[in-house]
């Protein structure tokens, strides 16, 4: 390939991977001409409104609509009773389990779907919800997960009595989900037996919620005449909706149009189907009019996915020296009153088995049992790919645990245990297949830019004054890219992904994906692939993303997928396109493929200056000057199923100090190392990584969503659920090393969420070092200034001056 | 938003707003909107009829009367921030201020809503009480006056009569030698205090010769921490002397449990709040900082 001074600056103006290409779509967000789906108004459009249990467990005795339906505006109000008919009074969910549209004799969480009304406006709506009278006979809630498998335990799922087949495994009680494992139970047990040392910790993953900036919503409208159902929907995965729509209704799916418009925010709150959707469309299809339904930011965050909630127990078996001989977890997963986590279907734990994390452990086993308890339902992948988030937690956690016990520092330890450069590709004890890393790398470059040994004695000389200051390390290894259809499905749909590229006679070119950004900015990085790919400036390539009738089969954008599959799917299908054109350059050069050397945005022809085609000259000869026999044109298409995931790497380094007198925690220092192999574009990971860690601080900081012992549900408003603002913000540092993805065209491995997966765990190692030293190894989360003071009060740290 | 049906009424004088609150029984006065807003849109509270005072200029602004200040009730807090006069005279207030929610908040939200709600979370009733100030309350039967201190009689439940508004406030200017200081408790921006101290105090000499504590959120009503008042009045103020108030001030904290801590914690830290703004005012008084 040429060097040239005049080659580099075509490259330039190419704006192609690499480069720090401004986003493309802030011009009209800044503007405030953004398109969501409550910007969407049709002519005759109806509004539905929801009515919701009080209770989180009683029977529905009656339901009284006639107040309701008197009052004027008002269209309909459809309880279960109306959808029976229909069929659609359940729906199936991504996890095998079925879910209530609205509520079937009883309601099992609080605020469930009982009923919806569809009236002229949403005022309307609102008063006629309150009009509707509906008698509950409360029954005994259930709300500690604990307590699920306990004999006298309320029954929650009526409707699965003596159903103990289940859609994972057999289940042991009615209220029990599943039982998932993992790994060799008899080598593991075997090597706890033999270890020289092990340790063992419980550690809540707290329930918490996406809560995206915009809410979840849907506007659909049934053409009665064509017989075609049309949605805007709040989704992250439009195509899924589709077929889930088409096989639910019975419409045919060619005639089921599924649009996500923009959207504000996924963060996997927007994977699932929920009930609000499934209504707006059949009050659709009844009434012969666009109805839209658009929740508030309460209903959002009390009953779309929620995510978390697991109990996990971790252990670690060590010799004295601190080599890690086995890691063993056991978890209780509170799933709420149906199983509608967002897994790949043959995953009832997600990715759960990367828990051995970063560190060459040669025995583990993992064993995860679901149950249901009644909250509302959920499990989503909140900014992670499928429990990778409490998988990193735990293992990362233990390994601080161990290294306390033996007096050794939590970086030593790391380096000690870390999989060794040479290593790769690495077969973990539970079945990952780690496709490259250099965490030695990573985590000396991150200690070196701290002056690590500076902050260690400045931390001893804190302590001596009864000051806390900690300091927290996380070397987390994820997994990405879901995935290789073999193993991953949804709903018996293999997830691959999807690029359709179509180059103009003029030489610009249009590009659809099967992926929907919800702030990734696609449309700028998909371009810049493409760009380099085929030699045609970013700002000349349209993308499209996130409208079924048009965009080709994909499976979404969730679980960091669309740079490991998507972003593949746009790198083969622009190598067609290159390859034929390629064919039709050396028929317009009069000589053969093998003569022609790629530069940049042209093909020239071997050690003969001038002769060479640009790919905008092979655009237009596509239509109108081809070899013999080509067919016109130059598109192609490319449905990409990935050979193996991808697992980006980084290291972490949270420096706090706490005000033992209030317990609020001050982040000093917060070190972001990544690894995502190849960048595309700097600037957009830069802005990716700073996202996933003010989330990640939020989550370990401060959200929660909890319930009292009757099962309502508290803190569910931005009042107290917690919204980070740039007052409460930390400053972030962000560093990188590249360590290309062996397998995947472009060597990229996805990062949205690794800034949240990792930074979780960073700052409860922070956090709890600053009480290593009073022999403090774990606190649960969030470390709200109220929670760290309690540990402050019983240590007895508080006592004034 | 998506309130009931209720009528709106957007006067420009006093004497119309209390022509409206006359007419209308149930009717409810909007300031700022930033508790009654709230309430409406979760359909908490009924308001059949809105009586939007912002229009009316008479209830705006800061004048300096010579010993003290008078602010019009719809005085916003923002503009509470910015004033100079306050900034010189009365600084206890704009710092305070400063503390309340966020700057669009700010920009909406009244000293005189935040003080006739009677919500013991708002921060004015402390500040109020630590001023001594004195608040105008204007009726159709004329105008009276009431001192904040015995103003606020219960959680949302204040000396304001029926068809009663608040009309404007006045706080006497700081003394010579006095130091001032508030010092908040949140979780984050935007929210209540978990617990929060506002104090005054004046220097003679070395001498305490006079001091006001009063605390917020802790209690049904803002607390006014009488007994450590009187411990520190008349007394050369050191760490002891302040750890003793911060007790004293504790003993009469009763604060409801909630997502920002309970009883405990919440006692604790109204404790820990009132000793960091004695010694703050304390350095303020000496001219420390």
């Amino acid at each position: 390939m040429s060097t040239s001074a005049e080659s580099i600056e075509r490259e330039e103006k190419l704006q192609g991977v690499g480069c720090s290409r401004k986003r493309k779509e802030d011009p009209r967000f800044i503007q405030g001409k953004g398109n969501y789906v409550d910007d969407i108004k049709m002519p005759g459009m109806l509004c539905a409104e929801i009515v919701r249990s009080p209770y989180a467990h009683a029977r529905i005795i009656s339901i009284d609509k006639t107040e309701a339906l008197a009052l004027p505006g008002v269209h309909a109000v459809l309880t279960a009773d109306d959808l029976k008919p229909l069929d659609l009074h359940w729906m199936p969910t991504l996890a095998g389990d079925v879910q209530a549209v609205l509520a079937d004799e009883k309601v099992v969480f609080q605020m469930q779907e009982v009923a919806v009304v569809i009236a002229n406006d949403r005022y309307i709506a609102a008063d006629a919800v309150q009009l509707v009278k509906v008698e509950y006979e409360p029954l005994p809630a259930l709300v500690d997960p604990h307590k699920s498998m306990d004999s006298d335990a309320p029954v929650i799922r009526e409707d699965l009595i003596g159903k103990m087949d289940g859609a994972h495994s057999k289940r042991l009680h009615d209220n029990h989900i599943f039982t998932w494992d993992v790994g060799d139970k008899e080598s593991t047990d075997q090597a706890f037996e033999d270890a020289e040392v092990t340790v063992k910790e419980n550690m809540f993953y707290h329930r918490v919620h996406p809560c995206p900036l915009e809410t979840c919503g849907c506007l659909a409208s049934f053409d009665k005449i064509e017989g075609k159902l049309t949605a805007y929907v709040t989704s992250q995965a439009p195509h899924v909706v589709r077929t889930v729509v088409s096989m639910l209704s019975g419409i045919p799916e060619s005639k089921v149009r599924i649009i996500s418009p923009d959207i504000g925010g996924g963060f996997g709150n927007k994977v699932p189907i929920y009930p609000g959707y499934v209504t707006a469309m059949v009050a659709s299809i009844v009434l012969g009019r666009p109805v839209k339904w658009v929740e508030s930011r309460i209903e959002n965050l009390t009953t779309t996915g929620f995510a978390r909630d697991w109990h996990m127990e971790g252990e670690l078996a060590a010799d004295n020296e601190g080599r890690i001989k086995a890691l063993r977890v056991n978890v209780l997963a509170d799933h709420g009153a149906f199983d509608a986590c967002a897994d790949p279907s043959k995953f009832p734990a997600g990715m759960f088995h990367i828990c051995t994390g970063s560190y060459d452990i040669p025995n583990a086993y993992a064993r995860v049992d679901g149950v249901y308890t009644n909250k509302a339902p959920g499990g989503v992948a909140y900014r992670c790919s499928f429990r990778v988030t409490e998988a990193v937690y735990v293992v990362e956690r233990m390994v601080d645990v161990l290294a306390q016990k033996l007096g050794m520092d939590k970086a030593e330890i790391r380096l000690k245990n870390f999989v060794k450069p040479e290593q790769f590709p690495y077969p973990t004890a539970l079945g990952a297949n780690l496709d490259s890393g250099d965490y030695h790398t990573a985590l000396n470059k991150v200690l070196d830019a701290v002056d690590y040994k500076e902050l260690r004695k400045e931390q001893e000389e804190k302590r001596a004054n009864g000051e806390l200051m900690g300091i927290g390390i996380v070397t987390f290894t994820e997994i990405v890219g879901a995935g290789p259809s073999k193993s991953c499905d949804i709903l018996g749909v293999g997830m691959f992904d999807s690029a359709e590229i179509r180059v103009h006679p003029t030489g610009s070119a249009l590009a659809r994906m099967g992926t929907i950004t919800q702030g990734q900015a696609h449309q700028t990085t998909y371009a810049q692939i493409i760009a380099t790919e085929l030699g045609i400036p970013s700002e000349e390539i349209q993308i499209e993303e996130g409208d079924t009738d048009t965009a080709p089969y994909g499976l979404g954008t969730y679980g960091s997928r669309t740079t490991p599959v998507g972003a593949a799917a746009t790198a083969v299908a622009a190598r067609k396109i290159k390859a034929k054109a390629a064919k039709i350059a050396a028929h317009l050069l009069e000589v053969s493929d093998d003569d022609l050397e790629w530069d940049v945005d042209r093909f020239k022809v071997k050690g003969v200056p001038g002769q060479e085609k640009t790919m905008k000259d092979i655009a237009w000869a596509a239509y109108n000057n081809l070899p013999e026999g080509m067919e016109p044109g130059l598109e192609a298409v490319d449905y990409y199923d990935p050979p193996e995931y991808t697992y980006p790497f980084g290291a972490y380094l949270c420096v706090v100090d706490i005000d033992k007198y209030t317990g609020v925690t001050k982040v000093r220092r917060f070190y972001a190392l990544d690894d995502c192999g190849t960048r595309i574009n700097p600037m957009v990971i830069e802005g990716q990584i700073h996202g996933g860690l003010t989330e990640g601080y939020a989550v370990a900081m401060g959200q929660e969503l909890s319930f009292d012992p009757e099962g309502n549900i508290e803190g569910n408003s931005l009042m107290d659920y917690f919204l980070p603002t740039a007052v409460e913000t930390p400053h972030w540092e962000t560093d990188y090393t590249v360590t290309p993805s062996p397998h995947h065209p472009l060597g990229a491995k996805g990062v949205a969420e690794s800034p949240h997966v990792g930074s979780i765990p960073t700052f409860t190692a922070a956090v709890v070092d600053a009480f290593a030293h009073l022999d403090v190894t774990h606190m649960n989360m969030p470390h709200s200034a109220y929670r760290v003071w309690q540990k402050c009060h019983e240590l007895g740290l508080d006592k004034a001056k | 938003m998506i309130p009931e049906q209720f009528e709106y009424f957007a006067p420009s004088t006093i004497d119309e707003v209390l022509k409206l609150m006359v007419e209308n029984d149930e009717a409810k006065i909007l300031a700022g909107g930033h508790s009654l807003l709230p309430m409406m849109k979760l359909r908490f509270a009924e308001a059949t009829h809105l009586i939007d005072i912002n229009g009316v200029e008479a209830l705006k602004g800061i004048s300096d009367k010579g010993d003290h200040i008078l602010i019009g009730a719809m005085t916003t807090e923002s503009e509470l921030i910015v004033s100079e006069l306050l900034q010189q005279k009365c600084p206890l207030i704009p710092e305070a201020a400063k503390l309340i929610a966020d700057p669009q908040v700010r920009n909406r939200g009244t000293i005189g809503g935040d003080i006739a709600h009677g919500d013991p979370g708002n921060d004015h009733p402390s500040i109020m009480m630590a001023l001594d100030a004195i608040f105008v309350l204007q009726s159709p039967d004329g105008e009276r006056t009431v001192p904040a201190n015995s103003f606020f009689l219960g959680t949302y439940w204040t000396e304001l009569g029926e068809n009663e508004i608040l009309k404007e406030i006045q706080v006497p200017v700081a003394k010579p030698n006095s130091g001032y200081a508030y010092t908040k408790l949140k979780r984050k921006t935007g929210d209540f205090a978990t617990a929060a101290t506002a104090v005054i105090l004046t220097l003679d000499g070395d001498t305490c010769s006079s001091i006001s504590i009063v605390m917020t959120n802790v209690g049904p009503t803002a607390l006014k921490a009488e007994e450590a008042e009187n411990l520190l009045a008349g007394k050369v103020i050191d760490e002891s002397l302040i750890e003793e108030a911060a007790e004293k001030a504790m003993s009469i904290c009763d604060p409801a449990e909630d997502l920002r801590g309970d009883v405990e914690y919440k006692t604790h830290m109204a404790g820990e709040m009132t000793r960091r703004a004695i010694r703050i005012a304390l350095q303020r008084a000496k001219g420390e900082i």
